[in-house]
C-alpha cells in the first residue's frame, strides 16, 4: 500500500503507464461483457487515473474512513473506466471484472454504490451527480481532514438544467472543496454536441456562475495534475476543470467516433485495439 | 381526547429543532418556502446546518442525497407538488436507488392548499412516492402523530416521504399513543364497516362515523398513516371483522390510500370497498372548506360510500345464502 506521499509523487510517465494498463483491462472487460460505453470510458480514463492514483486520498483497506476524498462519476455510463480503476486500486478483485453487466454482479451497467465497493454514489441518470457531490462537499466542509469531492461530468450532460442549479448553489455556498471536471470530448449519442445543443463557452459559463474555471488537455497528465493542484489552492470557490478530450482516446478506430459511444469491441476489434495499446508500450 | 387544533407544519419545525439539539448530524434543506414549511424554525436555531437551496428542488433533493452519503440525516422540504413532482426521478435514482437516508417532508398536500389553486395542490404525490421501490410513505393526521412520524423518520434507515397539510388539524392522539412506521391504529371501534382514512380526511371520517351512528350504523375507523409499507394485518383483520370498507383520502383516486388498501384486500379478504377521493380531477381555487365540498370530500360523501359498501356486503351475503340453499350437498 502506498503512502500519501508516494502516491502524490507519481509523475506523468508513471500515470500514463497505469492508464494504458487500465485501457487494456477495460477493453477486455467490455469485450467479455458484450456491451458498454467504450468511447465515453476511453475519453475520461486518464482523468480517473490521475484522481485515483495520484490526487485523491483514499485507502481501499479502510474504504469507509470518513476523511477520504470522494469521487462521483456523474457521467455514470463511463462506469467501465471507474471499475478498472477500482480494481487496480484494490477495491474489487480481478475476477470481478469478468462479471460486468451480469445479473448478480457488483459491476452493474451504471455505478451502484450499494453494491460495488469504492463507488461513492449511484449514477447513470445524467445531471444529478454534481448536486450529489456538492451535498457531500457541504456535509464534509467542517471535517478536520478537509476531504475533497470530485465530480466527473460529460459535456453533453451540461445540457441538463440541474447541472446549472448545482453550479449556482456550489458557488453560493463557496464550496471550495468541490471540483467538477468536464470530460469535454465534443460528442454525445446523437452526434456532435455543438450541433445537437451547444454548451459553449463551458469555462466562461462556470466562471459566470462564480466558479474558478480552467481549460486543459484532458489526456496530458502534467496538465491534469497541475489543474488539480490549482483547484486545491483555490480556497474561496469551487473549481471547474474543462478537460478537452478525445472520445475513444487510445484506440485509433474508436477515436472521435459517435458509433463507439455505447458499444463494446468484438474479438477482432479487441485484438486490433490491444495491438495498438501494447505496441505503444515502452515508447 | 383533546379539542386542540394545531398546525402540523409548525409541529414539524419544532420537532426539527429538538432533533437538531439531539444530533449534530441533522441537516435541513428547503427550496425557498421555509416560512411556509416551517423549516425556518430550524434555520433560526441552527443556521450552519440549514441550507436554503433556492427555487431548485432537483438540486435540493440530490444535495440531500450527497449529504446522506457523507453521513448526515437530511430533511428536505417544499410543497408536496414540488417536493415530489418536480424531482421524482431524482428521488428515485439519487435517493431511493442507493438507499439514502433522506427524509422528504412536504407540506401543502391536497386541495385544502386553498386559493393558490390547481398548480399548487398535490393530488398525486402519494401515488408517485408509493411507486418508488423501498420508499416509506406517511400521512400523519395531527400534530402529535406528525411529531412522532418525523422523529421515527430521522432514525429510520432509508428514504421516507411525509405529507403534511396546510390546514391546522384537531389533535386526537396524546403523548402516550404509540407510533411505529408501518403500524396503523383503530381510532374508533365499530362493527358494520371499516373506514380507512389518513391525514385531514381522518377527521372528516370521524364526523361521518357520528352521522352513521345516528342511523344505527357502527363504523370502525382505522388510521393507516403509513401508506407504505401499509399495515396489512390491520387492514385484513378489519376487513374480516367488519365485512366491508371505505377509504377516504385528500388525493386523486388513483394510486393513493384506496389503491393501497385495495391491494391488501385483494390478497387477503376481498370485501366490498368504496373510495372517497378526488375523482380524477385537478384542484382549483377556493376556501379549503368549499373545496372539500366541491370535490365531495365530506362527511356526507363518506356516509353515502359507507351505505353503498354495507349494501354490497349484504347483497353478497344474501347471494351466498341463496347459493347454499340452491346446491344440495
Amino acid at each position: 500500500m502506498l503512502t500519501d506521499q508516494q502516491r502524490r509523487s507519481r509523475g506523468p510517465q508513471e500515470l500514463a503507464e497505469i492508464a494504458r494498463d487500465l485501457r487494456i483491462a477495460m477493453l477486455k472487460m467490455l469485450h467479455k461483457a458484450g456491451s458498454g460505453h467504450t468511447g465515453s470510458s476511453l475519453s475520461c480514463i486518464d482523468i480517473i487515473t490521475a484522481l485515483y492514483f495520484s490526487e485523491m486520498r483514499h485507502y481501499p483497506f479502510d474504504a469507509e474512513w470518513t476523511g477520504r476524498d470522494r469521487f462521483v462519476l456523474s457521467k455514470g455510463h463511463a462506469a467501465p473506466a471507474l471499475y478498472v480503476a477500482l480494481q487496480r486500486a484494490g477495491y474489487i478483485s480481478e475476477q470481478t471484472l469478468d462479471q460486468l453487466r451480469q445479473l448478480e454482479s457488483v459491476l452493474q451497467g451504471h455505478p451502484d454504490s450499494r453494491r460495488c465497493p469504492g463507488v461513492e454514489a449511484s449514477t447513470g441518470s445524467l445531471g444529478q451527480g454534481l448536486s450529489v457531490a456538492h451535498g457531500m462537499a457541504l456535509a464534509l466542509r467542517d471535517h478536520p481532514e478537509q476531504p475533497r469531492v470530485y465530480a466527473l461530468l460529460g459535456d453533453g450532460e451540461l445540457q441538463e438544467g440541474q447541472i446549472w442549479e448545482a453550479a449556482m448553489s456550489a458557488a453560493h455556498y463557496h464550496s471550495a472543496n468541490l471540483c467538477a471536471i468536464v470530460d469535454h470530448n465534443g460528442l454525445q449519442i446523437d452526434g456532435v454536441v455543438a450541433e445537437i445543443m451547444s454548451v459553449e463557452p463551458v469555462d466562461e459559463k462556470f466562471r459566470a456562475f462564480g466558479w474558478h474555471a480552467l481549460t486543459i488537455d484532458g489526456h496530458d497528465f502534467a496538465q491534469i495534475l497541475q489543474a488539480l493542484e490549482a483547484a486545491q489552492n483555490c480556497t474561496d470557490r469551487p473549481t471547474a476543470i474543462v478537460a478537452k478530450t478525445i472520445k475513444g482516446k487510445g484506440v485509433s478506430f474508436c477515436e472521435n467516433s459517435v458509433a463507439w459511444h455505447g458499444k463494446a469491441p468484438n474479438a477482432a476489434e479487441l485484438s486490433a485495439a490491444l495491438a495498438e495499446l501494447t505496441g505503444s508500450r515502452g515508447e | 381526547m383533546s379539542s386542540r387544533i394545531l398546525s402540523t407544519r409548525a409541529e414539524y419545525g419544532q420537532t426539527l429543532v429538538r432533533l437538531g439539539e439531539r444530533s449534530r448530524d441533522i441537516v435541513v434543506l428547503d427550496a425557498d418556502l421555509s416560512g411556509s414549511t416551517c423549516t425556518n424554525a430550524f434555520a433560526k436555531r441552527f443556521p450552519e446546518r440549514f441550507f436554503n437551496m433556492g427555487i431548485s428542488e432537483q438540486d435540493m433533493i440530490c444535495t440531500a442525497a450527497g449529504m446522506s452519503l457523507a453521513g448526515k440525516i437530511p430533511f428536505a422540504s417544499s410543497f408536496a407538488i414540488f417536493a415530489t413532482g418536480r424531482c421524482w426521478e431524482q428521488i428515485r435514482n439519487a435517493v431511493a436507488l442507493p438507499g439514502c437516508n433522506v427524509n422528504i417532508v412536504a407540506t401543502h398536500g391536497g386541495v385544502t392548499v386553498g386559493k393558490d389553486g390547481a398548480s399548487h395542490q398535490a393530488l398525486e404525490d402519494v401515488a408517485i412516492m408509493r411507486a418508488i421501490p423501498t420508499m416509506t410513505v406517511i400521512v400523519p393526521c395531527d400534530a402529535v402523530e406528525t411529531r412522532k412520524a418525523i422523529e421515527a423518520a430521522a432514525w429510520y434507515d432509508g428514504p421516507v416521504y411525509i405529507r403534511l397539510t396546510r390546514e391546522n388539524l384537531p389533535v386526537i392522539y396524546d403523548e402516550a399513543s404509540p407510533f411505529r412506521i408501518g403500524v396503523g391504529s383503530i381510532v374508533r371501534a365499530g362493527d358494520d364497516l371499516t373506514i380507512f382514512a389518513v391525514g385531514l380526511m381522518l377527521h372528516i371520517a370521524r364526523e361521518a362515523a357520528d352521522l352513521l351512528q345516528r342511523e344505527g350504523i357502527s363504523a370502525r375507523i382505522a388510521n393507516v398513516s403509513t401508506l407504505k409499507p401499509i399495515d396489512a394485518s390491520l387492514v385484513a383483520s378489519c376487513a374480516e371483522e367488519t365485512g366491508c370498507a371505505v377509504t377516504a383520502e385528500e388525493h386523486n383516486i388513483t394510486g393513493g390510500l384506496g389503491d393501497a388498501v385495495g391491494e391488501v384486500l385483494l390478497k387477503t379478504h376481498p370485501v366490498p370497498m368504496e373510495r372517497v377521493a378526488v375523482n380524477d380531477a385537478f384542484g382549483r381555487s377556493g376556501d379549503p372548506k368549499d373545496l372539500l365540498r366541491y370535490f365531495d370530500l365530506t362527511p356526507e360523501a363518506i356516509v353515502q360510500a359507507s351505505k353503498r359498501a354495507i349494501e354490497r356486503k349484504h347483497a353478497l351475503a344474501a347471494r351466498a345464502k341463496d347459493r347454499k340453499h340452491a346446491t344440495p350437498a
